[in-house]
């Protein structure tokens, strides 16, 4: 077991140094620095110009010298004058060193985000914890409804409730996010005026009337899936020999489910959940732009837009890293749960 | 001018009115799958089911709306006739006198006419796509789950990589205009389009090795028609001037085919690690079959029902990630009619008006409810085998 984690957790660090070379490479295409350096200078800067700004902020050095310097295995140099000879800070809003020092992220810096004017770390880690407060809120409300729903669905197969539900967790299937958006948006913001149709003021403090739409509007595109995953393995679990026995020595119907088959049949939905953080993600981006929520999805959005080197390197780092990382939890959950599995 | 309205009862009469070639097209499939569903095979028991019909009759809904689009929409998806700009359903158009049923957008377009038009784009892009991803994912899933060993261990951690990509991030560093200008999307347009090609050449190769009289057609045929799209859509340099795709169109495709191929590369692997253990996989073997051909011809055909289910919700998918492009306006053209660029539009606009928002986000749900319902049916009839 041991050696299985730690051999995963190999795997997953070699994925995160190929991912983020992949996306080095992409930020780094030279209509991108094009674009970094219009943005990064005033209107109407001669080509030139545009070059030496790229040139004397070290975008043109070797490819993986830079990718090195961002890694941490080789200094970051600061800005030289040539004709003096003098040293000035890279990016004075981020403190800079002025020696050429290891500074990457194996030394926990993450480097300057060219759109915030602000270090990455300052920007990134407020707007991860917003999207893990919307997150929770989101799971809060996701999995106990998904799982009720599956284990009502699941506990007699092919009933109306069974028929009805399935019906419309495949519905909540086919909404993504940008559609019941705007679905919850007419109905509750628009029309019935309950909610308010922008999470712009929940980065103050959240409040039923800010946040409902942006958890519910996340949840609903999760909910049918795990539904239909408890329905699954609640449907494979009533036809088991035990729960038979149990129900002929006489218990009654509703004690047999609670206390017989719904152990076994939330294993399989708890790698499902786990499974979902990936889609989850996506979903948290899409629905933070459009309720207007500061949090990680906004930020990658806009680090995105303005190709914001550093900041959409340190995005995907945490992104991957979440992926991998539930991956490995569902895995190592799994075998935990069902004692019948066991990890070579 | 005051603009005049019809009324909501004759807003719903008129749309089913303009449906009217679709209606027909349906009642003709739809009656005769019904009637000759029991020799239809797995198409046919979509029709025991009322799932299945349900999923059938939406999928086909859009499909001859597609087809029939120009027939349908009384205006042009992108023609703007200024005094019905945010104009309420119904409104009449005074030079035509014909009526804007869902109403005008802010660019004064009519919003009936660009949902109609709007399910060409989707209707041609995530079935083809969707195709695409099949291929390669086969091609690759194949040999991983057979041999496994080493290629399996390159061209998993390869998948996996992929997979570890939030789809978002994905699109935002590979549908970017300035990509365009490098010749990324072309080198990856150049090697999904080969998979197709190299696909059915081993296809036939396998089979047909001992006959060379069919072999040398069908290899031609394979060659001549797969090098004339290739050339098309990745040199478009068609020499017919038949085949052509956008550059834009081009890198969306190249996106999501990229996207979504690891998923079925996944599944292809499963199925073939199980179905190779099988007693006809064996006694391929003993007879000295090659290992392509025991993929191809035994391992495949003995798949392909859980890959049907998947490729019918795949389709569902792609359309969501078609969406999800439009809504982050990347890749398509912002004038473009497709869901989810109108749905983008739309909805920063919901505080004053909330009707060019609906007709999009309800096309989108339904079609992927029909692909979803259709799959779900498909799954329930090949477990009764």
């Amino acid at each position: 077991m041991f050696s299985f984690i730690a051999r995963r957790i190999g795997t997953i660090l070699l994925t995160m140094l190929c991912l983020t070379l992949v996306v080095f490479f992409l930020v780094n295409l030279e209509p991108n620095l094009k674009k970094l350096a219009i943005s990064q200078t005033e209107m109407h800067t001669p080509a030139d110009q545009l070059e030496s700004w790229l040139v004397n902020h070290g975008y043109r050095q070797n490819f993986f010298v830079r990718y090195g310097q961002w890694l941490g295995v080789l200094p970051k140099h600061p800005i030289t004058d040539p004709a003096t000879g003098k040293t000035t800070q890279r990016f004075t809003f981020c403190n800079d060193p002025v020696q050429p020092t290891f500074s990457g992220v194996l030394q926990g810096d993450f480097g300057c985000s060219t759109k915030f004017k602000t270090t990455v770390a300052a920007k990134l880690f407020p707007a991860l914890g917003a999207t893990g407060l919307l997150m929770f809120w989101v799971l809060a409300v996701m999995v106990p409804i998904s799982l009720l729903i599956g284990i009502l669905a699941g506990m007699r197969e092919g009933s109306r409730t069974d028929r009805v539900l399935s019906v419309a967790s495949i519905a909540s299937t086919a909404t993504p996010e940008y559609v019941s958006g705007v679905i919850f948006t007419v109905i509750f913001a628009s029309w019935l005026g309950w909610l308010n149709g922008s999470a712009a003021s929940a980065s103050q403090g959240i409040t039923f009337y800010n946040f409902t739409l942006p958890v519910i509007t996340l949840a609903i595109y999760g909910i049918g899936y795990i539904a239909r995953m408890t329905r699954a393995s609640m449907v494979e679990v009533m036809t088991q020999q035990y729960i038979r026995t149990a129900r002929l020595k006489g218990l009654s119907f509703s004690s047999v489910v609670i206390k017989h088959a719904l152990r076994n049949a939330l294993i399989a939905p708890f790698t499902v959940i786990m499974l979902q953080f990936p889609w989850l993600l996506t979903g948290v981006v899409i629905v933070e732009v459009m309720f207007r929520y500061q949090g990680f999805g906004y930020t990658l959005v806009e680090a995105a837009g303005n190709n914001d080197i550093d900041l959409l390197l340190g995005c995907s780092l945490v992104s991957v890293f979440i992926v991998l990382i539930t991956q490995l939890i569902s895995d190592v959950g799994y075998a935990f749960l069902n004692p019948r599995i066991r990890v070579q | 001018m005051q603009t005049e309205y019809i009324s909501a009862f004759d807003v719903v009469i008129g749309v089913l009115w303009r449906f009217w070639p679709v209606w027909v097209a349906l009642i003709l499939v739809m009656g005769a799958s019904f009637t000759y569903r029991r020799r239809l095979g797995l198409y046919g028991q979509l029709f025991d089911s009322g799932v299945g019909i349900a999923g059938v009759f939406i999928c086909l809904f859009w499909l001859f709306t597609a087809v029939f689009a120009s027939t349908i929409s009384p205006f042009d998806p992108l023609a703007q006739i200024p005094v019905m700009k945010d104009t309420l359903p119904g409104a009449i158009e005074p030079a035509s006198k014909l009526v804007y049923y869902f109403g005008g957008d802010k660019l004064a377009r009519d919003v009936f006419s660009r949902m109609v038009y709007g399910s060409q784009i989707v209707l041609i892009i995530a079935p083809a796509a969707t195709g695409f991803a099949l291929m390669v994912g086969i091609t690759l899933g194949l040999p991983a789950g057979y041999y496994g060993g080493k290629i399996d261990t390159v061209l998993s951690f390869l998948a996996n990589l992929v997979l570890a990509f939030p789809v978002i991030l994905l699109f935002y560093l590979l549908v970017t205009p300035g990509i365009m200008d490098t010749p990324i999307p072309y080198a990856m347009a150049g090697l999904f389009f080969l998979f197709p090609i190299v696909f059915f050449c081993v296809l036939f190769w396998t089979r047909y090795k001992n006959r060379p009289d069919r072999l040398y057609i069908l290899l031609g045929i394979t060659l001549v028609l797969g090098g004339w799209i290739y050339a098309g859509l990745v040199f478009d340099k068609d020499p017919l001037k038949i085949v052509h795709i956008d550059p834009n169109q081009l890198n969306i495709f190249v996106a999501v085919v990229f996207a979504s191929s690891p998923g079925v590369f996944r599944i292809v692997r499963g199925l073939t690690m199980d179905i190779k253990t099988r007693d006809y996989v064996a006694a391929a073997q003993t007879r000295g079959e090659s290992p392509w051909y025991i993929m191809l011809w035994e391992i495949l055909p003995n798949a392909r029902g859980p890959l049907i289910v998947d490729a019918c919700l795949r389709i569902g998918y792609t359309t969501i990630l078609l969406g999800t492009l439009g809504y982050f306006g990347l890749g398509l053209a912002p004038e473009s009619p497709d869901w989810g660029t109108a749905i983008k539009d739309a909805s920063r606009l919901l505080r004053s008006f909330i009707h060019p928002a609906l007709p999009p986000t309800i096309a989108l749900m339904s079609f992927v409810l029909g692909l979803n319902l259709l799959a779900d049916s498909l799954r329930e009839q090949s477990m009764k085998d």
